[in-house]
């Protein structure tokens, strides 16, 4: 596997291609994470009892 | 698709979609990764043209996307879809996350095969410029404070942003170029081998699956993202302590 021609461009092209597909997954899902809890304490703050 | 500016409409069609559709996305790239690994060496390059299956796909999604907003900015434009902005404004950051693949893994292909990893020519400076309107949509999005001018802004940059678009589809037919040129979409038919082709076009169809995937969970967040605001404002006129610390965090 080592010994393949120019191995080091083809892991670096995978490794860079995963890492800003994983970066952009985790941005949206954090994203989403962040606005439904601000959601949630916001409406929880208006309306007290709905969570009883 | 006028029921889907509903928001809650489309809330509960992302909610029961997103989960098959990662499922679907993820299926693909394993197809595809694995075809693609197995799939004998090119006969002039090797096995560099691996760079192929994550490349060629990153670098059709660009423009890709790029359509979609251009799409979406007519929609914000000309039929006022209540949606079409905020799928406009979601889609920039994907546009940009492609294209940065795009280019560096192109970059890291250039360099055993053309022995330099950039060149100032047609295609790979158009491409560059289409990474550069991205970022400035983004940017654009985040000066302006009022959501509508902002919309309208960035619909109409985009409009003026689609004159690269064949610029760079043309680029290595137009000039002369160290880009190669079309082996895929070609009117006599692909010049690749079947055997490299199938694992490109699943790898293909993994990576629209992907944005497609993300779109929609990015238009949710837009959606959640305006209803926040909404409430902020609302709990800011009734003296709510928590409508400042969110609106601090930039809730808008």
């Amino acid at each position: 596997m080592l010994d393949i021609p120019h191995i080091g461009f083809i892991v670096a092209a995978y490794g860079v291609a995963f890492v800003a597909i994983a970066a952009m997954i985790a941005a949206v899902t954090l994203d989403y994470r962040q606005l439904t809890a601000q959601l949630q304490r916001l409406e929880g703050r208006r309306h007290p009892g709905d969570g009883a | 698709m006028w029921n889907l500016a509903n928001p809650s409409v489309f809330l509960a069609l992302t909610r029961r979609l997103v989960p098959w559709l990662a499922l679907l996305t993820a299926a693909l790239f394993a197809i595809g990764l694995a075809m693609g690994f197995a799939a004998p060496p090119d006969y002039q390059q090797g096995e560099t043209v691996k760079i192929m299956y994550i490349h060629v796909p990153a670098a059709w999604l660009s423009t890709f996307i790029y359509g979609v907003m251009a799409l979406a900015s007519l929609g914000t434009l000309v039929w006022r879809h209540p949606l079409a902005d905020a799928a406009q404004k979601a889609a920039a950051p994907l546009g940009a996350g492609f294209t940065f693949v795009c280019l560096v893994t192109g970059s890291l292909w250039g360099r055993p095969m053309w022995g330099t990893y950039w060149v100032w020519d047609a295609r790979l400076t158009s491409v560059l410029v289409l990474f550069i309107l991205y970022l400035g949509l983004i940017a654009l999005w985040r000066s302006i404070d009022d959501p509508g001018r902002a919309a309208r802004a960035a619909a109409i940059l985009t409009l003026v942003g689609t004159v690269n678009l064949p610029i760079i589809k043309f680029s290595v037919d137009w000039w002369n170029t160290l880009h190669q040129p079309a082996s895929v979409f070609r009117m006599d038919g692909p010049t690749i081998a079947p055997a490299l082709l199938w694992p490109l076009l699943i790898m293909a169809l993994a990576f629209t699956l992907l944005f497609l995937t993300l779109h929609l969970m990015a238009i949710r967040n837009e959606i959640l993202r305006r209803r926040l605001a909404r409430l902020t404002m609302i709990a800011a006129a009734e003296g709510d302590a928590l409508s400042h610390e969110l609106a601090a965090g930039g809730a808008r």
